[in-house]
């Protein structure tokens, strides 16, 4: 995989939010990005490192102004326990791809070959289709799925992006001090 | 907000591990400092003890199928009176109207499903307004929650947006914890509204009660104590303008930093504007005093703001309803923006000098550095500014018009009610021009003697607000100043204060119509009266009488004494005769004109320097000198 840092659209922001794992919780976050407007380009959530505790990271659309009244109001939740953003230069993030596209005998080959260019993965094979996995940071999926696309693209499913700090320092290093 | 959080249940932690390691004990068997070994409960049981020792005495409620198991401990309480209402939403303006007189967590009940939504409204109405409210609904069992069971919703996903916090309990072991978090969290910081949704299974299920609980809410750390460098700041700004304002809001009340504020006032010697919210927050006979800002305000408050080269903002949040259109706002102003919520700071108006934490400690802060500036520096001159305001203060004052139609001024019947009731009353009113008349005719001068729906603008608000104000505050005489539109929304608390002996007075301004609305139609809409006449006095032609209801048998029927004034003459003898009775609740139906409208007025949308002090008559702001 490449580590070309994210060509984002202009004000693409990414959050990342380190929250209590209780009922509700993302219905809470995700509740109040409806009531106040505020536009979410993606959200991904799991289990972070310490037991209790999750980390959602959410891309959002917004320009300096919107992005600090997205985290003043999301501070107010009182399951959310800290809010970092993540800028590009000094972070990595990711998005997961997965992708059915078609391949017959005479473009199987070529598909093959775009995969492998890619460094992106086939992870099932039948007859006239193949399943592409691949991993990176946004742009670099979308030029994987530019190039797969005149082959006849059958499915896609896209992960929410996945971001963390560059360096050793960690978001929970003092979030519960 | 420094004294909600001495009462706040992690002082009490703090305090009860003091007494165990040796101070004396606390004598008081309930409330604050109490030390509960543990001992063998139900679920129910644990609610109330934990009500009791987070010191609540009055809750508003009306039991049902979920909540009934808390309903009998709650039978045996020494400690809790428990009014039932009649209405559920009655029973949450109720703990509001208490939480707004006392300054202490409400408390109401309701059962799941149309018990609980029907709690939605206070809900929402305590959001907006920052008032500090407990809410606890009974639920479903645990195992039937998600399979549409009878009265069941999902009252916490519903609450959500409209509460600071909502919780749902399962078990039952953690009713004293969420109980302390739940107070803690309404009364401290941004006060607000605060749910605890506890299934029947919980409540039924056997626990261990002990108290005091740990409370763990790591996501929650409101600041108190406003940044220093921050107060040195706007100290310079305030001693370096020429034409400063205080801009004060309904925090000021919250945080009980009247008196603070009021030193802070006479020390810089500016203009005070204090929003609907803050009404009684400074006192209104202060010579610096102008009074309410925004769509209805006075005339020099919103030349105030409008001219201003300073707001030095506090507990205020830049309200649609205080900034007209937004861009064309205050647009010479330098802002100081302090608030304990930092989202609201920069939300609606970019701050130039913001500072987070409570005006308990901020205000004195700058009080102090403004004055080591001035021992510095010397004053800035502001006399010139002083000098415009006097005159539109005096070319522009609040008045109003005897009516054309020789009937009752309604604005007449609320001045003559506050020179009968006094500053020491408390007033609580509901949604319409008779809340705005009720805050531009009454003269405030204490905190927490003027109750309303500022930022939902619930009509209903003021009946059961008023009885649960009557509640917290049984020695003082609480007027429910009420619109015919409002008052038919929840006067069936009545039956609950005539039970109780609760006896609130209802003035209820009765123009037959929703008047603002109406107002508006007028104004805009050609005077084309789409469904806003109510037939409470008049019939729709107005000329003929129509009392539906007739107030003074409603009034009868509920068990109140009912009156009736239809002629200014009547007016103060009639008030009088109300004023003498403190046995049962009083309704008096004032018979007013339709025709009176609420100025000054800026229009939705346009500019505050449009402001119009009658009719398509705007003040002449530059005078030739």
């Amino acid at each position: 995989m490449g580590t070309h840092d994210i060509v984002s659209p202009e004000q693409r922001r990414t959050l990342s939010v380190l929250v209590e794992d209780v009922p509700g919780v993302l219905t809470k976050v995700s509740g109040l990005f409806a009531r106040r407007a505020f536009n979410i380009h993606s959200l991904a959530v799991g289990p972070s490192e310490l037991p209790g505790l999750s980390r959602i990271t959410v891309v959002v659309d917004a320009d300096s102004k919107l992005l600090e009244q997205i985290t003043k109001q999301l501070n107010k939740l009182i399951n959310v326990i800290k809010i970092i953003e993540l800028a590009p230069e000094n972070s990595v993030q990711r998005e997961h791809l997965l992708i059915k596209v078609k391949a017959d005998s005479p473009t199987r080959l070529q598909v093959t070959q775009a995969v492998e260019l890619f460094r992106a993965k086939i992870v099932d094979v039948s007859v006239d289709s193949l399943t592409v996995e691949a991993t990176g940071a946004p742009d670099k999926l979308n030029a994987l799925l530019e190039v797969l696309e005149p082959f006849g693209v059958r499915e896609i499913v896209r992960s929410g992006g996945l971001a963390i700090s560059r360096g050793a320092k960690s978001m929970t290093d003092r979030a519960l001090r | 907000m420094s004294n909600l959080t001495a009462t706040s249940p992690a002082m009490l932690a703090s305090k009860a591990s003091s007494s165990a390691a040796g101070t004396s004990p606390d004598p008081r068997i309930y409330g604050p400092g109490r030390t509960v070994e543990p001992v063998a409960a139900t679920g129910a049981e644990s609610i109330i003890r934990s009500l009791e020792s987070l010191g609540v005495t009055d809750v508003f409620g009306i039991p049902g199928g979920t909540i009934l198991p808390t309903y009998d401990p709650l039978m045996d309480s020494e400690q809790i009176n428990h009014i039932l209402v009649r209405h559920e939403q009655g029973g949450g303006h109720a703990a509001q109207g208490y939480a707004m007189v006392t300054g202490q967590v409400g408390v109401c009940f309701a059962t799941s499903g149309p018990g609980a939504t029907n709690l939605v409204t206070p809900m929402a109405d305590a959001h907006m307004d920052s008032v500090p409210m407990v809410a606890i609904t009974g639920q479903v069992n645990a195992a039937v929650i998600g399979t549409d069971a009878f009265q069941e919703a999902d009252i916490v996903g519903i609450a959500t947006p409209i509460t600071k916090h909502s919780f749902l309990v399962t078990d039952a072991d953690q009713i004293p914890k969420v109980m302390a978090e739940a107070f803690h969290l309404a009364s401290t910081g941004r006060p607000g509204p605060v749910l605890v949704d506890i299934t029947k299974s919980a409540q039924v299920a056997q626990t261990t009660f002990a108290w005091p609980p740990k409370i763990e809410l790591n996501g929650y750390r409101p600041v108190t104590r406003g940044h220093s460098k921050q107060i040195r700041e706007a100290a310079k700004l305030i001693q370096a303008a020429s034409r400063p304002v205080f801009y004060i809001g309904g925090g000021m009340i919250k945080a009980e930093a009247s008196e603070e504020f009021y030193a802070l006032a006479e020390t810089v010697g500016a203009p005070v504007v204090n929003t609907l919210m803050a009404r009684g927050a400074f006192p209104d006979s202060h010579q610096q005093n102008l009074g309410m800002p925004g769509m209805h305000g006075t005339v020099s408050a919103v030349a105030a703001l409008q001219r201003s080269d300073l707001l030095i903002t506090l507990g205020a949040r830049f309200d649609d309803r205080v900034t007209g259109q937004l861009e064309s706002f205050a647009p010479d102003a330098k802002v100081i923006h302090a608030d304990i919520d930092p989202a609201e700071i920069s939300k609606n108006r970019a701050a130039d000098v913001p500072i987070v934490g409570s005006l308990k400690e901020i205000v004195p802060e700058l009080t102090f550095a403004f004055d080591a500036l001035v021992t510095k520096h010397g004053r800035t001159d502001i006399s010139g500014w002083w000098k415009q305001l006097n005159r539109f203060r005096e070319t522009y004052p609040l008045g109003y018009t005897t009516p054309e139609d020789g009937k009752i001024a309604p604005q007449q019947v609320i001045e003559k009610i506050n020179q009968a009731a006094g500053p020491e009353a408390v007033y609580v009113a509901g949604v319409g021009q008779h809340q705005m008349w009720s805050s531009q005719f009454v003269k405030y001068e204490r905190p927490r003697q003027w109750l309303n729906s500022g930022g939902l603008g619930t009509m209903g608000y003021a009946v059961p607000a008023a009885m649960g104000a009557q509640v917290g505050n049984p020695d003082r005489v609480v007027w429910a100043i009420d619109g015919d539109g409002c008052f038919q929304m929840t006067n069936q608390e009545l039956a609950t204060c005539a039970i109780n002996k609760i006896p609130i007075k209802v003035a209820v301004i009765n123009n037959s119509s929703l008047g603002m609305v109406r107002q508006w139609q007028t104004l805009f809409y050609e005077s084309r009266y789409s469904n806003t006449h109510l037939n409470t006095s008049v019939s729709d032609s107005g000329g003929e009488i129509v009392r539906i209801p007739d107030f003074l048998k409603l009034a009868e029927a509920y068990g109140c004494v009912g009156l009736r004034c239809e002629r200014p003459e009547d007016i103060d003898a009639v008030i009088a005769e109300a004023m003498a009775i403190n046995d049962r609740p009083v309704v008096v139906d004032f018979v007013v004109s339709r025709d009176s409208m609420v100025w000054p007025m800026v229009p939705a949308g346009v500019s505050n320097s449009d402001i119009q002090f009658a009719h398509n008559l705007t003040p002449q702001w530059d005078e030739e000198d």
